[in-house]
């Protein structure tokens, strides 16, 4: 516990800090319950008209299940390739290491923008071998959110397995025991939370993904921020502000049940 | 002999799928995009020679620099003040900066732009306020324009200015600050001649973070800019789709990615990767 206080300067200071990174989150509230077709602050009543027509038109449905389905399969995609990757390294320790993590690191290193457009070439340089696979396909944005996001899977997966004692994968070892079943019955069960952990977080930064998707999409896979952009590009839509409210709203729940969850675990 | 042999086999075989799949998706085609800006539209260094001559790009390179300046400023001053509270606060203050600092952070960059429309445009929050309470007539302009951007961009950084810095204040020996007060130091000179100069390393790092950042930043220019104050990524962006300009688009990405990775070397130079988390 620091017994180095901060001073009241200091305390003032952060509180302003603090509105400052709050407030564009409360503003969406108001907004999204104003009863104008245009961005205004309701002037009197109230009305959920903008959250009747997310349910209503179609398309931020459509778009809701491709991000899903989006972000389930590059999810997938980018844990299986981080862990037995990790699982690699970890258990041979081989030569180059360094150098080999750090060209898995490179496209969380590398501005977004530039590597929007190395997947904008590489997904309409395949786009003429299947039709469902390429450019302003769905597997295509999936491939490549699953590039944008086991970097950060795969650093998870490092992270868990430094903190896993080597003595009990050696002694698997030393009675016998298989790469597969250390793999898999050994060290796979000592870091599963590092693995789930790795496996949501990929999921998220897929289904907020916007920088890349927007270079290799146009008309058929719309996901959720692509809409979103495009409805803030043009005229700005309400809806964006009811939508930009229940995703807070999904985001703070899940951070607190996250809390609660590593406070009990901290304390058994 | 033979155990050897096998691990070497099975770290390749657990390694190979990641590695292959990486070189297929992202080496080869960055090379393309390299091809590209030496190929498109005709073969040459013209595209780079454009880059150092044409008044646009020039322009749009000196306003990325200037913008990514004046927000790592920003960010890292704001940060610092916050991480203070969460690393050194009371119990309470310390849970309450935590939830400001990671529920934007959490929260996708599209949501963070749209709500400074909200409040920063001309029938946003503010202006109506303002207005309400006479102190202005005409609603002022804060969005679409430079103004917009560095606060859009700053509100999106800071959580991530916050993380090297807190890993500073938190390797801090707390009884060097205990001294200097106990010999009468006072509370601000303390703040300035002790605790900041200890805390270097997490503020080079967490500057320099913002700066790299703030380069390649994409949506909250394009959306806060509003097209007015065109950063890099955005002209990478409209050079492939307003104007299919592949050897141009390509060579700014190529020069963008050198310049982060110069300065990533130098980084590394003054701090340790371990000291940025």
């Amino acid at each position: 516990m620091p017994t180095y206080r901060p001073g009241p300067v200091s305390l003032i200071l952060a509180v302003l800090v603090a509105l400052f990174l709050l407030m564009p989150l409360l503003a969406v509230i108001p907004v999204s319950l104003t009863p104008s077709r245009m961005l205004t602050m309701p002037t009197g009543e109230l009305s959920l008209r903008h959250y009747r027509s997310l349910i209503e038109d179609p398309r931020w449905l459509e778009s809701i299940l491709l991000s899903l389905r989006v972000g389930v399969v590059s999810s997938a995609l980018s844990t299986v390739l981080a862990l037995t990757f990790s699982l690699g390294v970890w258990m041979f320790q081989p030569r180059f290491t360094a150098a080999l993590v750090g060209f898995v690191l490179l496209p969380m290193v590398v501005p977004p923008v530039v590597s929007a457009v190395t997947l904008y070439f590489l997904l309409t340089s395949v786009s003429g071998i299947s039709s469902f696979f390429g450019y302003d396909t769905w597997l295509g944005v999936a491939m490549a959110h699953s590039v944008m996001t086991v970097p950060f899977a795969t650093v998870l997966i490092l992270v868990s397995l430094s903190q896993l004692d080597r003595r009990i994968d050696l002694a698997a070892r030393g009675l016998g025991a298989t790469v597969w079943e250390r793999a898999t019955r050994v060290i796979m069960p000592n870091i599963k939370f590092g693995i789930v952990t790795a496996a949501l977080l990929s999921f998220v930064l897929s289904w907020e993904e916007i920088g890349v998707t927007l270079f290799i999409t146009s008309v058929n896979a719309i996901t959720l921020p692509r809409l979103m952009w495009m409805g803030l590009r043009d005229n700005i839509d309400p809806a964006i502000a009811a939508l930009s409210v229940i995703l807070i709203i999904i985001t703070v729940l899940v951070l607190a049940v996250r809390s609660v969850v590593t406070r009990r675990q901290a304390a058994p | 002999m033979r155990g050897i042999l096998s691990d070497r086999m099975g770290a390749a075989l657990l390694m190979a799928p990641l590695l292959l799949f990486l070189i297929f998706a992202y080496a080869w085609p960055f090379l393309g995009v390299v091809k590209w800006s030496f190929t498109l539209p005709s073969p040459g260094l013209g595209q780079y020679h454009a880059l150092l001559t044409d008044d646009l790009v020039q322009s749009v390179f000196i306003r990325t620099l200037r913008i990514a300046a004046i927000v790592t400023v920003v960010s890292v001053t704001a940060a610092y003040a916050i991480t203070v509270v969460w690393v050194r606060g009371s119990p309470v203050q310390r849970v309450l900066a935590e939830f400001c600092i990671l529920v934007p952070f959490w929260i996708s960059v599209l949501t963070r732009a749209f709500g400074w429309v909200a409040l920063l445009s001309n029938r946003g929050l503010i202006n109506t306020w303002l207005q309400s309470i006479g102190f202005i007539s005409e609603p002022l302009t804060l969005v679409r324009n430079e103004f917009g951007v560095i606060v859009g961009m700053s509100h999106f950084l800071i959580p991530f200015a916050v993380f090297p810095l807190a890993s500073a204040m938190r390797s801090l020996d707390e009884r060097v600050l205990l001294a200097a007060r106990g010999l009468g130091s006072s509370r601000m000179r303390t703040f300035w001649t002790v605790f900041v100069p200890m805390t270097r390393s997490g503020i080079i790092g967490s500057a320099m973070i913002t700066f790299v950042f703030s380069l390649g930043f994409f949506v909250t220019p394009a959306i806060l800019g509003g097209g007015r104050s065109v950063m890099i990524a955005e002209l990478i962006y409209l050079r492939i789709f307003q104007s299919p300009d592949w050897g141009l688009g390509a060579a700014i990405s190529v020069v963008l990615v050198v310049f982060v990775g110069a300065l990533m070397a130098l980084l590394f130079r003054y701090v340790k990767p371990k000291q940025l988390v």
